[in-house]
């Protein structure tokens, strides 16, 4: 490994008052070394995208460095006026962020905000920058370069945008690049290729890479090098095999452990049980954008022709990238979507078709958990009545729905004294505990879990899915688990239905999903997961 | 409650805001004891400058009427005014804006197209012919503005609303079977109350203007004293008494000023966003 290019040295980064710590860094020392990716990996709030920020200038205005230095190429970043340090990002410092829709300017072109950087730097005159801009269009490997450049954002998908992204990074040769999270908002296969990318590019440039990341699955596909963050401290640095296979401190071990492994003998034998939700050739169109002489009108078929039957006490993941429509099936068996063909069977009724009232009692018997913990709960109620409202909207009398509630606060192990406190004085797991818990009061026989665990960090996300597994057995539940990550999926579920374009290409148990996959689509799925190869490698 | 008086607070022309509008308030309720006298009743000679006599502060009017005690029984009017026909305009637009949101479709379109009818007539001149066509009296004038003053409430409602209903917390409620009047009343309008709070402070100020208007084209209840009605009457002689108009004038404008400086006060220490942004 080369020389360090870029050191921190007891880096540490004041809160404002009245945050929960004092310092979002504290204390933190690393080197980024020329020629090498280094991972800085932790949970959200552990203060790793702070360490990056404050080297590019970019810490909010409240949070300021108190102490400590990030020196880059002989001076220290955080004592640099605005000037110099505008000098430094682009030219010489390069990032990317998580979110490239919100990262590159919705009014321009591609070619023209790749331009724009040698502009912000007085460089080249304007036809050589386009011309630059495109060579560099065609370095990251997106489609069709020119026409690539004539796109804007909202004509790319989100893989082309972060290729855009990293195009514009690219542009003045950085000797650093900071990647914060750039594929967190990625579906799998397209992570895999940018994951590639990076990698290819951080070679034939020779660059330092800090790449940040919550994923070790990310960390294993990618690293030289790991740092680990908890709360604001580097808890262990290392080489990436160092690091995975022989953690020294308790709480990389306990994060690692947390993954959900893809080795699973989950092959349970009596599922044969009777079906408890059937659905036969389940069709849903969405049609956005006619206009009184049916122009310009676009046809998404979302679902098209879904079967699948779920027996009592049986876990059934869907599984698909965005767009492929698993979400939408699962809002069609609430019948929050009205599907447009096909039959939901449930307890005698076909979901399906009814309405009104008799809509309003068979729902009691199906119920959902939402992704997002932060939007699903009433941020205006107290967590009982949030609880209770169901219950008493089907006639529960108020004390016993209550009484219910506290029963239920109990069962996903929180404390019942929650009841009489607001949603936002909960953690994200927390609340998504509460979710659970409003669920069950209906005392449902299927649950449908839509991405319930995506918005979680790994470790929260973990206990989550062991109460689910834990509620399940007790209550013997049927779960549908709606989640774009395989890994997921092959820890919790019985069987797996993997979903492409709104139909399902297979169904079957984890195993075979995973180590026979039929499918084309599965199998490339399969391949993309991060860190698979470290995985079966140590498995052998 | 301790966290919002602290955000609100920080914004310093709010505070001053809430001061002027707390004098405001006080002066409108003492008035009765303050000036026992009529406000109608003729005291002195007329056109008696400010600062002649100790007894009358702000001088006398055209016949002879104080205007100190014009102005603090003109405050009663003009806050009560303000506030219930705000209150009523709230009643409309509130209910219209969330069901033409909720339920979306054929409702929306009828609902929204017969608030742009009301859009689209001029606030004032629809006002002076409600006035004019129901006898001038207090009623009337706090119904013309309500009416006049409600199609902006159920806009921002229904915007409110449209956002709001596609939360998974509503959608959850939709599971949990509850009917849509309660989850209309339960989860979707307390999420709305910060717009609404905050539009509804700068309501206030528009009616107590539109009032002293309409009072000033001596459309006003002919029994109470107004602000609007003293500006209105003290136009003839403006040249020769200034004091007429600039004392109510003042009156006005403070009292607007502080209703909009408390607005936006409100807004600030409403809206999560910014004041995360600040924090």
């Amino acid at each position: 490994m080369g020389e360090p290019v870029l050191s921190v040295e007891n880096l540490r980064i004041a809160l404002p008052e009245g945050a929960d710590r004092p310092f979002a860094v504290d204390d933190v020392s690393f080197e980024l070394r020329a020629g090498e990716i280094l991972c800085i990996v932790g949970e959200s709030g552990s203060g790793k995208s702070m360490s990056a920020n404050a080297a590019m200038g970019l810490l909010p205005d409240l949070v300021r460095p108190v102490g400590g230095k990030i020196l880059f190429d002989g001076s220290d970043l955080l004592r640099l006026s605005e000037a110099q340090l505008m000098d430094l990002r682009g030219r010489r410092i390069a990032m990317i962020f998580q979110e490239p829709m919100s990262a590159l300017n919705p009014l321009l072109r591609a070619g023209e905000q790749i331009a724009e950087v040698f502009e912000a730097h007085d460089l080249l005159t304007p036809k050589e920058r386009s011309a630059r801009a495109m060579e560099l269009l065609e370095e990251v490997g997106i489609p069709d370069p020119e026409k690539a450049a004539r796109a804007y954002p909202f004509q790319l998908s989100g893989g082309q945008r972060q290729r855009v992204m990293i195009a514009m990074a690219l542009a003045l040769e950085p000797e650093i690049l900071i990647a914060d999270e750039p594929t967190t908002a990625l579906d799998v296969t397209t992570q895999a290729q940018i994951l590639d990318l990076i990698r290819n590019l951080q070679e034939k440039h020779s660059m330092a890479v800090m790449f940040i990341t919550h994923d070790f699955g990310v960390v294993a596909e990618i690293a030289d090098r790991v740092a680990v963050m908890q709360y604001g401290k580097i808890v262990e640095t290392g080489s990436v095999d160092e690091v995975l296979d022989n953690p020294q401190h308790d709480y990389t071990r306990k994060l690692i452990a947390a993954i959900p492994t893809l080795a699973t003998d989950r092959a349970r034998g009596d599922v044969g049980k009777q079906p408890v939700l059937e659905v036969d050739g389940l069709c849903k169109t969405y049609v956005t954008g006619g206009s009184l002489f049916g122009r310009n009108r676009r046809v998404v078929k979302a679902v098209q022709n879904v079967s699948f039957t779920l027996a009592e006490g049986e876990t059934l993941g869907i599984v698909g990238e965005s767009g492929s429509g698993k979400s939408s099936v699962g809002r069609c068996l609430v019948r929050l979507l009205t599907p447009d063909a096909g039959m939901v069977r449930l307890g005698g009724h076909d979901m399906a078709t009814l309405s009104g009232e008799a809509l309003r009692e068979a729902r009691k018997s199906i119920q959902m958990i939402f992704q997002d913990p932060y939007a699903s709960l009433n941020p205006r109620s107290r967590v009982g009545r949030i609880i209770a409202e169901g219950p008493m909207a089907h006639g529960v009398p108020k004390a016993e729905a209550y009484s219910n509630a506290e029963r239920l606060l109990d069962l996903v192990g929180l404390d019942t004294s929650a009841i009489d406190r607001y949603p936002h004085e909960f953690s994200g797991g927390q609340r998504q505990r509460i979710g659970i818990a409003r669920a069950l009061a209906l005392e449902p026989r299927v649950i449908i879990a839509d991405e319930a665990v995506s918005a979680l960090d790994v470790s929260i996300q973990a206990q989550v899915l062991d109460l689910l597994a834990d509620l399940k057995e007790k209550l013997d539940l049927a779960l549908l688990f709606i989640t774009h990550d395989l890994r997921v999926a092959a820890q919790i579920c019985d069987r797996i239905a993997v979903m492409k374009e709104g139909e399902v290409v297979e169904i079957g148990p984890p195993r075979q999903i995973f180590t026979n996959p039929q499918n084309v689509y599965t199998r490339s799925l399969i391949e993309a997961i991060p860190g698979r190869e470290r995985e079966l490698a140590a498995a052998e | 409650m301790a966290d919002f008086w602290k955000r609100f607070s920080r914004n310093r022309g709010a505070v001053i805001g809430a001061a002027i509008l707390l004098i405001v308030v006080i002066v409108a309720l003492l008035a009765p004891i303050l000036f026992p006298q009529s406000p109608w009743r003729m005291v002195q000679r007329p056109f008696l400058p400010p600062l002649t006599m100790d007894q009358y502060p702000l001088g006398t009017d055209a016949v002879g009427r104080d205007v100190l005690t014009g102005l603090a029984h003109g405050a009663q009017v003009s806050l009560l005014v303000g506030l219930i026909s705000t209150v009523a305009a709230l009643l409309i637009g509130i209910p219209i804006g969330a069901l033409a949101g909720y339920f979306g479709g054929w409702l929306d379109d009828a609902l929204m197209r017969f608030t742009e009818f009301f859009q689209t007539v001029p606030n004032f001149a629809l006002a002076i012919v409600l006035v004019a066509i129901f006898e001038p009296s207090i009623f009337s004038i706090v119904a013309a503005i309500a009416i006049v003053s409600w199609p902006p409430v159920a806009r921002l409602v229904r915007g409110e609303v449209l956002s709001l209903r596609s939360r998974e917390y509503v959608e959850a409620a939709i599971l949990a079977g509850q009917k849509n009047g309660t989850i209309i009343v339960r989860q979707v309008l307390p999420n709305t109350l910060s717009p609404i709070i905050v539009l509804a402070s700068l309501m206030v100020a528009t009616a107590i203007l539109l009032e002293s208007s309409l009072s000033f084209l001596g459309l006003g209840d002919p029994n109470l004293m107004s602000w609007g009605y003293m500006i209105g009457a003290a136009r003839t002689v403006i040249r020769q008494a200034w004091w007429l108009s600039f004392f109510p004038g003042v009156a006005i404008l403070l009292t607007v000023l502080a209703l909009n400086l408390i607005g936006e006060g409100l807004n600030d220490a409403l809206n999560p966003r910014l004041a995360r942004k600040g924090r």
